[in-house]
């Protein structure tokens, strides 16, 4: 072990046995040999085992058995002494058994006396094999084996056993993660310490972070010459302390203020960062759910009530190629992103043949139609797949967040939705504009008769675009499926967003669309801290009846006569 | 799902109701008052096939008084006033029926509870809520608040939580039981400033600047924790947003009391391990009576991924409560049965016994779990024994007073013991 590893543990080593947490997790070993006298005098026994041989070996069965009996309690601080015991042990399976009991996949016979790893959880019978000598027990349920429960703290301690065993030294990611737990637990024994290992400490981002703790420790002694290293530092635990010696009537309770000030405007600009990110892939949401509805409603003028359907086929064909997929989320998200635009797309279709092109012109009925197939719609999936949500994966590369600072970081799923939304915006333009479809589109909207003289089959083109704004709306389906309910609901909660959107945009008008969407979903983020969520909607919408009191074209105009 | 029940739901879906068999005088009617269509649907389906499969069940071991119990299912598709019309349906004509098991949401049962007091009808209520109600018509299978939300306070609090933040879905329930838990944190010495409190709207989904507050709520140095009354829908995009951001259950634990078995069945849980529900059942619950429970939903359901939750073991306690109480009563008559059951005792799927209070609430134990990865809950805490439930919370200054009482001859549902006076109920005249 490097110096830097034995001075951490050194720090922590008056710490509770109990409270192992992710600082100690490498050097858990240490701490375990060194309060081997908190232990109960079983563990200890075994503790000092683990000194005088450390090699591991295969213990007898008996004394696995002891080990492994001892879990079985209710008392979870009593399991945690097990735990440690286990780690503390040379028993060659120890990693295995504190991993399955970190699953909640270690568990007893219930009424016998042996112990089992159940080696798949996800049916009703369990695989299970023996958990001394690994060898293949049959099956198992819930009946027959009672696996041993963890409660929260419990799994904390866990993975740091787990990672205390199976970590040699410790890399860089370890040292900074022990790093940054140091800010706020320097004290006036481990302070030099602490200040050896800076010495010898060569990576500069862990460096930053030892230098930060050993700032924050000499600002709490009254130092105010340590303030200089804290200016602009976003850590929440230096903000806390500042703010607590700001409040004192220390010395240097001014400067301390000075700097705190510093802090908290700093953490307002990017509090206002990442408002605007929230808010424009709230926008971006609506944009997608809406922009489809801008060329069925915006542009043919067709009220389809069932817009948010065509959205949750989508979803629910994310949904079913994952299923078909099993394992790969990502491709098959890929995949469902031109299966979602196909399958709603077709329904679109079979709409528009069916229904919609024997209402042309009457669009109170082609709403009340709509409407009804929205029902159709619902049930139909309510009675096909059950009413129960659907849970659709999100491939690894869409979850978790892009960490930019301590106070700015960007959700990768919402990311990956703006970003969608954005590239689904781009084509989209790019159809109406350069492609033949889009022209014909753009001519029968603006004058019908005109361009059926000129050899456009208007029919033809009708069901084309109705089929790529029910297609769109599949799209907006598949990105939904990654950040809410894959449900029969899953439309109704868009179905007016959608409308607000494209009147708000101007009818008729994709660019309209994306400015209404963005704009309302930045506004409701900023109103949303202030008054709350219901409020801030309301607010939204009575901002948008006024506006279209104004001006009743939208944002944007169409330009010339529509028809 | 199996078939028939496939077919049934979509003849249901159309608004027919199953076709009451001929006028005979053998036959128990038990009616179902779930949703199968609409944005309940998602929670009463699975109920309304519960009922079907215990019925199903009661009339193998040969039926009631030696009579068949006949189910009636109807649909009010997740509309509130249509549960007062279909329960008024069910109640009036000659095919009435003798008891209701139903609604889910506190706006339905506030929709029906005119009607069942009205046409005097029995209605078992199987899902935790808000408490502030006592019907003589009506019997509260679930939780009230002192059989789920106070019980998981006192958890965490014993956990060293001491900053709180409230989020609940913008409704009776969680304002309520929000209302009521402010004020006994406030009583046990919480600050003003340690409590937040946030309503969102029904299946909200931008979660992204209430989290991040709530993240940075717990950001202030001392131990925070959620309790959650979101509902439903809104679930999902909670959770996921939380694991997004980083936020797991040793940072700031989230306690749910609107999430279940079924809920988390949509959800990918690995992210999840480790934030807690509080109910009076778990599915992972250790004890035969489950175990048999559960083989005979997955045999009736044919799933062998369908899972059990809290409002079915109510249900179940409900069921087996008013046959015994027609057994005893030897009638199925509503006003016998309605005295009959008062004191009634029967096995809960925990291994224990629930019993049915006076107030119309039952006693039932009172469990924390956590979150594990294939979607089910492990139990951590677990009251020492049975809590009855309390119509009248004791923590809010309104209600402190009352008690509910429908025993001869007080047969009070709101009894002020400051002034003994009768507020409601059959002892006000």
């Amino acid at each position: 072990m490097t110096p830097t590893h034995t001075t951490i543990s050194r720090l922590r080593g008056n710490s509770g046995l109990r409270r192992v947490t992710g600082l100690n997790l490498a050097f858990g070993l240490n701490i375990v040999s060194g309060l081997w006298r908190c232990l109960p005098v079983m563990a200890a026994l075994l503790a000092c085992f683990a000194l005088v041989s450390p090699a591991q070996a295969d213990v007898s069965p008996e004394r696995a058995r002891t080990l492994l009996q001892a879990l079985a309690t209710d008392d979870f601080d009593a399991k945690a002494d097990a735990a440690q015991a286990i780690a503390a042990s040379d028993a060659a399976q120890k990693t295995r058994w504190l991993d399955a009991l970190l699953d909640g996949r270690l568990g007893r016979e219930r009424r016998g006396e042996r112990f089992y790893i159940i080696t798949d959880d996800s049916g009703r019978e369990w695989p299970i094999i023996d958990a001394i000598t690994f060898e293949d027990a049959g099956t198992g349920s819930r009946r027959s084996v009672d696996a041993f429960r963890i409660n929260n703290d419990l799994r904390t301690q866990l993975q740091g056993l787990i990672a205390s065993l199976s970590l040699g030294a410790g890399d860089e990611a370890t040292r900074l993660d022990a790093a940054k737990r140091l800010i706020g637990e320097v004290d006036a024994q481990s302070v030099d310490a602490v200040a050896t290992q800076l010495d010898n400490e060569e990576s500069p981002a862990v460096r930053a972070e030892i230098e930060t703790a050993l700032a924050l420790y000499r600002v709490e002694q009254g130092q105010g010459e340590a303030l200089a290293t804290l200016q602009g530092n976003l850590d929440t635990r230096v903000r806390n302390s500042l703010t607590t010696i700001a409040n004192s009537d220390a010395p240097i309770a001014a400067d301390a203020e000075r700097v705190l000030a510093g802090i908290e405007n700093k953490r307002a600009w990017y509090e206002r960062g990442q408002t605007l990110f929230f808010g424009l892939s709230a926008g971006s949401v609506l944009v997608l759910a809406a922009i489809g509805l801008a060329i069925t409603f915006g542009v043919m003028g067709v009220i389809n009530m069932a817009h948010g359907e065509l959205i949750m086929l989508g979803a629910y064909t994310t949904w079913m190629i994952q299923q078909l997929l099993p394992g790969q989320p990502g491709l098959a998200l890929l995949l469902a992103i031109p299966g979602g635009f196909l399958v709603a797309g077709a329904f679109g279709i079979l709409i528009e043949r069916s229904v919609i092109r024997f209402l042309k012109g009457r669009p109170l009925e082609t709403l009340l139609a709509t409407f009804g197939i929205s029902l159709i719609l619902q049930q139909l999936v309510r009675t096909v797949f059950s009413p129960l949500n659907r849970r659709v994966n999100s491939p690894d590369w869409l979850q978790g967040a892009w960490h930019l600072n301590e106070a700015l970081s960007l959700t990768l799923n919402r990311l990956g939705v703006l970003i969608f939304c954005l590239v689904v915006f781009a084509a989209l333009w790019a159809l109406m504009r350069y492609t033949r479809l889009g022209l014909e589109v753009r001519a029968v909207t603006q004058n019908r008769a005109m361009a059926r003289s000129m050899g456009v089959r208007a029919a033809r083109v009708d069901m084309l675009t109705f089929g790529l704004g029910a297609g769109v709306a599949g799209l907006a389906g598949v990105a939904l499926s990654q950040i809410t309910n894959v449900g029969p609901n899953l439309g109704q909660s868009y179905i007016v967003d959608s409308f607000l959107v494209v009147v708000f945009g101007g009818v008729g008008n994709l660019w309209g669309t994306l400015v209404a969407g963005m704009s309302l979903g930045v506004i409701n983020q900023v109103l949303q801290p202030w008054v709350g969520a219901v409020l801030a909607k309301v607010i939204v919408l009575i901002g948008v009846i006024l506006f279209i009191q104004k001006r009743p074209q939208g944002l944007f105009a169409p330009k010339g006569r529509t028809s | 799902m199996n078939k028939i029940s496939t077919t049934t739901a979509l003849l249901l879906s159309m608004g027919i109701a199953l076709p009451a068999a001929a006028q005979e005088d053998d036959t128990i009617r038990v009616g179902i008052l779930h949703s199968l269509s609409g944005t309940m649907a998602i929670s009463e389906s699975t109920l309304k096939d519960e009922m079907l499969m215990l019925i199903e069940e009661q009339n193998e071991k040969g039926g009631l008084l030696g009579k068949k119990l006949e189910p009636v299912v109807m649909d009010p598709a997740s509309d509130w006033s249509l549960y007062a019309e279909q329960a008024r349906d069910m109640l009036t004509g000659d095919d009435k029926v003798d008891v209701i098991f139903g609604n889910w949401t506190s706006a339905s049962r506030k929709a029906v509870l005119p009607v069942v007091e009205e046409e005097n009808g029995l209605l078992f209520y199987p899902v935790q809520y808000e408490g502030e109600e006592s019907s003589e018509n009506i019997f509260y299978t679930g939780a009230a608040p002192n059989q789920q939300a106070i019980p998981a306070v006192d958890y965490l609090r014993s956990q060293g939580v001491e900053r709180w933040a409230l989020l609940g879905t913008d409704y009776v329930y969680p304002r309520t039981t929000n209302k009521i838990l402010e004020a006994y944190l406030k009583d046990h010495g919480v600050a003003d400033d340690d409590i937040m409190v946030n309503y969102t709207p029904f299946g909200f989904s931008n979660w992204q600047s209430i989290v991040s507050d709530v993240a940075d709520f717990g950001s202030q140095g001392k131990k925070t924790a959620v309790v959650s009354t979101i509902n439903g829908d809104a679930n999902v995009p909670f959770y996921t947003e939380l694991s997004n951001q980083g936020i797991s259950a040793s940072d700031i634990p989230v306690v749910a009391f609107s999430v279940g078995e079924q809920e988390l069945s949509g959800i990918d849980t690995g992210p999840l391990v480790g934030h807690m529900a509080a109910w009076n059942y778990f599915m992972s619950v250790d004890s035969d009576a489950n175990y048999d429970f559960i083989d005979n939903w997955v045999e009736y359901t044919g799933d062998e991924t369908a899972v059990t939750n809290d409002p079915m073991e109510a249900h179940y306690i409900g069921f087996n409560m008013w046959l015994e109480a027609v057994r005893e009563a030897g009638t199925a008559d509503v006003d016998a049965v309605k005295d009959s059951i008062i004191g009634v005792t029967v096995p809960n799927l925990s291994g224990g016994s629930s019993a049915m209070m006076p107030n119309h609430h039952i006693t039932k134990p009172v469990m924390i779990g956590e979150i594990q990865d294939d979607g089910q809950f492990s139990v951590v805490w677990e009251t020492s024994g049975n809590v009855a439930g309390d119509a009248w919370s004791d923590y809010l200054p309104e209600s402190q007073n009352l008690i509910s009482d429908w025993r001869a001859p007080l047969r009070c549902g709101k009894l002020n013991v400051d002034t003994m006076t009768c507020e409601d109920g059959a002892g006000a005249e």
